[in-house]
């Protein structure tokens, strides 16, 4: 192993020319391991223009800020996002480079740790520098955690979104060290970003809650008889009115798939679990859901969970949720929708 | 379009309900009774396959192959009912695919075997897999498979795939916050990460199924061995997390009652 690290923090800057809180994110994991190890940090941004991004984390201690910008560089592509991060790390001469994981970052720097003949990491969740450095990561979709070193560098770490708090700064300016690589040759052009309008999105990062709704909303109720567009009605109010963002469950999603009643607002960017995501809310509310370990997993990074189910030895009672409430969802989010909008017009002057 | 050769990357994992526990193995961790364990085939990567069946269909001429590294039993399991699924030629490596095993070593002997097929154009390959495996899930073996064939055109957490007249792809790849972006590649060669895509599973087809057990079943007694060597890789410790709340059972409250329970506690921080 090297017995002195230089540690290179690299980001992008989004469309706002500002950094994401992800990176911010990875920043502070980049500085606390950098200040543990008593090693230096650099700064690496690449985009069209990262002047803006640069100051607003130019107090973060970095000995150097270095700059891959071009218009080239601006979207999101695996060759030029490729070339910068390799050009970046070269000047860095770093040894471990720290990056949020982000979708971009994701895409590119396997590729980049492959033609600098060192390693990469994904999903880091934790850096640990108490005995040289080593990583906490998840394996089999957050079923299993396992701490791991590696004496290759330079060894590349994307760290979790939602694993640190981020760093946080009045801006301050730097110098800027222009890094020179020239765009390489690419068959692929970024059109644009699709999304749902935002009254139609219902996934949200930054929310404080995650509702899951379950297969149970499209199955017959007491009454004999399919209530989907009533299960519509109040999972979207409830969404509305609490500025929630919603996961579900595999099922749930597959049945679009198969002619099945279904909630015509969910795709599968929805769904929690083994072949979904893994989101980081504070807290967590699912809703006639009746997985277990495929949908604990999704569900892995909710601090505080609550369900409410009618069945009381669903997978959920066994260990799973801090609060099973056995009641018909239909009916108790209904009266929590009574109450939340009744909160909304008070606040309303 | 020219007819394209698509190659599939993907391999086998445990079913996710079983329940799996990790073990300390001479070479390192593995699962405990993995070799019992009832395995499917990677869920991403299976997307991918069906992608490339369909696309396959709609590109007279293409061709298929899927790549897999794997313990021969499992995959012999697993193929009895993948091949089902749609037309492919299969490449066999015989060799560990749980999820400890280092993803560099892994991609090193994918892309030898990738780069050995026989008849194989590269000037119209496109490389499918999964973004992530459900074992290992890091989503890096494509990446760097990609880079040692020399593809420098790669979309990671791809949900949509089109290929428009003039034999162009446009591609949505999952980004944060529930959006796609949207890029146009002028052609192949390029690498394809598969998220969940638009197509759901293709029913079984057991005719498909015989004509490609007829090539699976050679190709298994075929498989080489593949060495991973995880060299400069230490586990310091793998464990399962713990995960057992003291879960509080409310049966006998009103949905009003609840109602406002839920409501306190959302209000409360």
């Amino acid at each position: 192993m090297a017995t002195t690290e230089t540690i290179l923090f690299l980001a992008h800057p989004e469309p706002s020319g500002l950094l994401a809180r992800a990176s911010l994110e990875g920043l502070a994991v980049a500085q606390a391991t950098a200040a543990a190890l008593g090693v230096p940090l650099i700064a690496g941004l690449f985009g069209a223009d990262v002047h803006i991004a640069t100051s607003s984390i130019g107090a973060c201690g970095a000995g150097r800020f270095l700059a891959v910008e071009a218009p080239d560089f601006a979207e999101p592509r695996y060759a030029t996002d490729a070339a910068a991060a390799e050009a970046l790390a070269r000047a860095a001469s770093a040894t471990v480079v720290i990056a949020a994981h982000t979708s971009r970052l994701a895409r590119v720097l396997a590729g980049v740790a492959l033609r600098l003949n060192g390693r990469v990491d994904t999903h880091v969740n934790a850096v640990d520098y108490r005995s040289g450095l080593a990583v906490t990561r998840w394996f089999y979709r957050q079923r299993i955690e396992g701490s791991l070193r590696r004496t290759q560098r330079p060894w590349f770490l994307l760290v979790d979104p939602g694993t640190a708090l981020a760093f946080s700064a009045a801006p301050a300016t730097v110098e800027l060290e222009p890094v020179a690589v020239s765009a390489p040759s690419t068959h692929t052009r970024v059109t644009g970003l699709h999304a749902p309008s935002p009254a139609e999105q219902t996934i949200r990062p930054e929310a404080d809650l995650l509702l899951v709704a379950g297969a149970g909303w499209t199955r017959r109720q007491k009454d004999g008889q399919t209530h989907t567009e009533d299960a519509e009605q109040l999972i979207l109010d409830f969404l509305r009115l609490r500025r929630a963002s919603l996961g579900s469950t595999k099922s749930l999603t597959d049945m679009g798939g198969q002619g099945q009643p279904v909630l015509p607002f969910l795709s599968h960017l929805n769904q929690v679990g083994q072949t979904g995501s893994t989101p980081r809310h504070r807290k967590g509310l699912s809703t006639c859901c009746h997985g277990e370990e495929p949908h604990v997993v999704g569900w892995r990074f909710i601090r505080e969970r609550r369900a409410v189910n009618l069945d009381p030895n669903c997978g959920w009672a066994r260990g799973k949720a801090d609060v099973l409430y056995v009641a018909d969802a239909f009916e108790v989010m209904r009266h929590l929708n009574r109450l939340a909008a009744a909160k909304v017009e008070e606040a309303v002057p | 379009m020219n007819p394209l050769h698509i190659v599939v990357c993907g391999s086998v994992v445990p079913d996710p309900l079983q329940t799996i526990e990790p073990l300390a193995g001479l070479a390192g961790p593995a699962l405990k009774n993995e070799l019992l364990l009832p395995a499917i085939f990677d869920p991403w990567a299976a997307h991918a396959l069906y992608e490339a069946a369909a696309l396959a269909k709609q590109c007279t001429g293409s061709q298929v192959w899927l790549v897999s590294l794997g313990p021969k039993p499992k995959l012999q399991q697993v193929m009895m009912s993948l091949a089902q699924k749609g037309a492919f030629t299969p490449v066999f490596l015989y060799g560990p695919a749980h999820g400890f095993a280092d993803s560099h070593a892994t991609a090193a002997v994918l892309a030898d075997a990738v780069a050995a097929i026989h008849g194989i154009d590269r000037s119209r390959l496109l490389l499918f897999g999964g973004w992530e495996s459900a074992s290992r899930g890091q989503g890096v073996t494509l990446q760097m498979i990609g880079e040692r064939l020399g593809i420098f055109d790669q979309f990671q957490g791809v949900d949509r795939f089109t290929v428009r007249d003039d034999g162009s792809f446009e591609v949505w790849e999952r980004i944060e916050g529930g959006k796609h972006l949207v890029s146009l590649c002028s052609g192949p060669p390029a690498l394809f990460g598969w998220a969940t895509g638009e197509r759901g599973e293709p029913r079984n087809d057991p005719q498909m199924g015989m004509k490609n057990m007829r090539s699976v079943l050679p190709a298994l007694q075929q498989a080489k061995p593949a060495s991973l060597a995880a060299d400069g890789l230490q586990y310091l410790d793998v464990r399962l997390p713990s995960q057992q709340r003291a879960t509080r059972v409310v049966r006998d409250q009103s949905p009003e009652a609840i109602a406002e329970e839920i409501f306190a506690w959302l209000q409360d921080g």
